[in-house]
């Protein structure tokens, strides 16, 4: 799978307060939450953001709160994927079971700025910064993530499972 | 092993587990509340499981935009009742019966040493205390264990805490915490089993037990954890209607990193905006003012916090430029306050007492945040927007300093009022 797209760039400790504030909790629907989404981070960020752009940050991205609204809202606000150099555990599992891929990558953080224009291959985990002409690459993805994946998700994941006898 | 990689090796069917280990286990209970369950609600019904694994060992709770704060909010709660009814939950709990989540589980006895809890709320990590290994996880994943019974976990390598010394004049388990967190950093413990231990902590009630265990995620960490003792057996004998186990650590048990800190040093501490990890001693930020002060949660919104509080604020008045908003966070706690005089202490020094919810804690209702407001609170996290406005600010402290700040109207100690 190949995710090409420009980049928004956020920094340190991006937590799922400032990527959906609770004050929207009291909806689950994607389209809503996707209308404020990062909005505690930057205000206009929500009408900025474009069908395939892609998020960048630096250390522990969506620490805090448990709230899957996080990873759904980002999807659903048509991003495609997240990099950053280290994301919080609940987040990182919430992004596999619902199928927004992720990243993580030093490299990538540190060079690609904002505004630039990305590819990421994401079965080999290779970046590719086509404004800057530089390639990264992503820590690789454990394989049992990788077979949540394959399986579309936990959801399906578990279907299976409970079919296998 | 440690303590942790002993639960989950014992819910995994597996003589021994390692860290950076997959494994599937089994558990014991596994918890939503009103803003992540309809999301799991939905998911589990995509699976199309002919019904949930337990019905005793699910627990909904609605408490953070509840007793309903609007319609919305009460379409989310009607889903948890709904779902409960239908497939027979013994463990829902209506609006006056409910309280916040993880004050409530320890209390009733629900949530018992050497379980393997998951939670749809990231401040599961709080019974920990209990000498459980419980964990924040995603609506999805309680959705999948909704059906199965079971979750994926990676062995987290452990990080230990050892905690010595006498502890100061009005500094508590909050404190030790909160100092913790500053020293190591908000993802400093990242994926890690952080587990407490150390003379301090051997006489530490299990009030501040919980407070610790239950930031343990606000330094990224997988679970906080205490070895159970005599203040643990004597905190769930007569909770308990199940059998419990008490798990200990290895002495040859491998540690990522161990850290030690002397409580003596440790002052009343505070975290300033906009981290956890912001701390600065309570005595350094006299020059700051309050609008509000909340003094509840699932961090310290137990019966101590609330004696904590009515000993400072007793026979004094809320500062006529600030506003205290005091909240147990469970009915038996409220009850408690109240045949204890505590409601009347908070009420007559011009507070509020509330019934138990989540509410200002997350920015959801019962004292949002103005813009260029600042509160202080007993709560865990001080992000930008948590109580109100992206423009508003939270510190965050123990119960004491809280209700000094209250009626000083500014950030203060204890022994100045």
């Amino acid at each position: 799978m190949i995710l090409k797209g420009k980049v928004w760039k956020f920094g340190d400790n991006i937590d799922t307060d400032a990527i959906i504030p609770a004050r929207y909790l009291n909806t689950s629907d994607p389209a809503e939450l996707a209308g404020h989404v990062m909005e505690d981070a930057d205000r206009d960020f929500p009408s900025k953001v474009k069908q395939g752009d892609m998020i960048i940050a630096m250390a522990n991205f969506g620490c805090g709160s448990s709230r899957e609204h996080a990873p759904i809202a980002i999807k659903a606000a048509g991003m495609q994927a997240v990099i950053a150099k280290s994301f919080a555990r609940i987040f990182y599992r919430n992004a596999f079971n619902i199928g927004l891929p992720i990243f993580e990558s030093d490299e990538a953080a540190d060079n690609i700025s904002e505004g630039d224009e990305i590819e990421v291959d994401a079965d080999k985990g290779v970046i590719k910064n086509l404004t800057k002409n530089e390639e990264y690459t992503a820590k690789p993805i454990p394989p049992f993530m990788q077979e949540l994946i394959s399986a579309g998700g936990l959801i399906e994941w578990t279907k299976k499972r409970i079919k296998a006898p | 092993m440690t303590i942790t990689e002993k639960i989950l090796a014992a819910h995994a069917g597996k003589d021994r587990v390692s860290a950076g280990e997959l494994i599937n286990a089994k558990l014991d209970v596994v918890l939503a509340n009103d803003i992540t369950a309809p999301i799991a609600i939905k998911e589990f019904r995509k699976i199309g499981a002919k019904d949930v694994f337990d019905r005793n060992k699910i627990a909904f709770i609605p408490d953070h935009f509840a007793p309903q704060k609007d319609i919305k909010a009460a379409e989310q709660c009607k889903m948890l009742r709904e779902f409960s009814r239908e497939y027979g939950l013994s463990l829902y709990f209506e609006v006056g019966r409910m309280g916040v989540e993880h004050a409530l589980l320890p209390e009733q006895g629900i949530v018992l040493p050497g379980d393997l809890v998951i939670g749809a709320d990231s401040h599961t990590c709080t019974y920990g205390a209990l000498g459980a290994f419980s964990t924040g996880v995603g609506s999805t994943d309680v959705a999948s264990a909704m059906a199965t019974g079971e979750c994926w976990f990676k062995v987290p390598e452990s990080m230990k805490f050892i905690y010595y010394g006498k502890l100061n004049k009005w500094v508590s388990g909050k404190d030790l915490i909160l100092h913790t967190i500053g020293d190591i950093g908000v993802d400093g413990a990242l994926y890690m089993a952080m587990e407490i231990e150390g003379e301090t902590i051997r006489s530490l009630p299990m009030s501040g037990r919980l407070t610790m265990c239950n930031m343990a995620i606000e330094a990224g960490g997988k679970n906080g954890i205490i070895v159970p003792d005599e203040i643990t057996e004597e905190y769930v004998k007569g909770k308990a209607k199940r059998a419990y186990t008490f798990y200990t650590s290895d002495s040859d048990a491998a540690y990522a990193d161990v850290r030690e800190y002397d409580c003596s040093r440790i002052e009343p501490t505070v975290s300033c905006p906009h981290l956890p990890s912001n701390t600065k001693p309570a005595s350094e930020l006299s020059g700051i003012s309050i609008d509000q002060v909340v003094i509840g949660s699932c961090t310290n919104g137990r019966i101590e916090d609330m004696r904590e509080a009515a000993s400072v604020i007793k026979g004094r008045k809320v500062s006529p430029n600030t506003r205290m908003i005091v909240i147990p966070a469970t009915q038996e706690i409220y009850l408690q306050a109240m045949k204890e005089g505590l409601a009347e202490i908070f009420v007559n020094a011009d507070a509020v007492f509330s019934t138990p919810t989540c509410g200002p804690c997350l920015g959801g209702h019962m004292g949002i945040l103005a813009k260029g407001e600042k509160a202080i609170a007993t709560t865990n996290r001080n992000f930008v927007g948590r109580m109100g406005d992206p423009g508003s600010e939270v510190y965050l402290s123990n119960p004491a300093v809280a209700a000094a700040s209250a009626v000083k109207g500014r950030i203060a100690l204890p022994d100045e009022v």
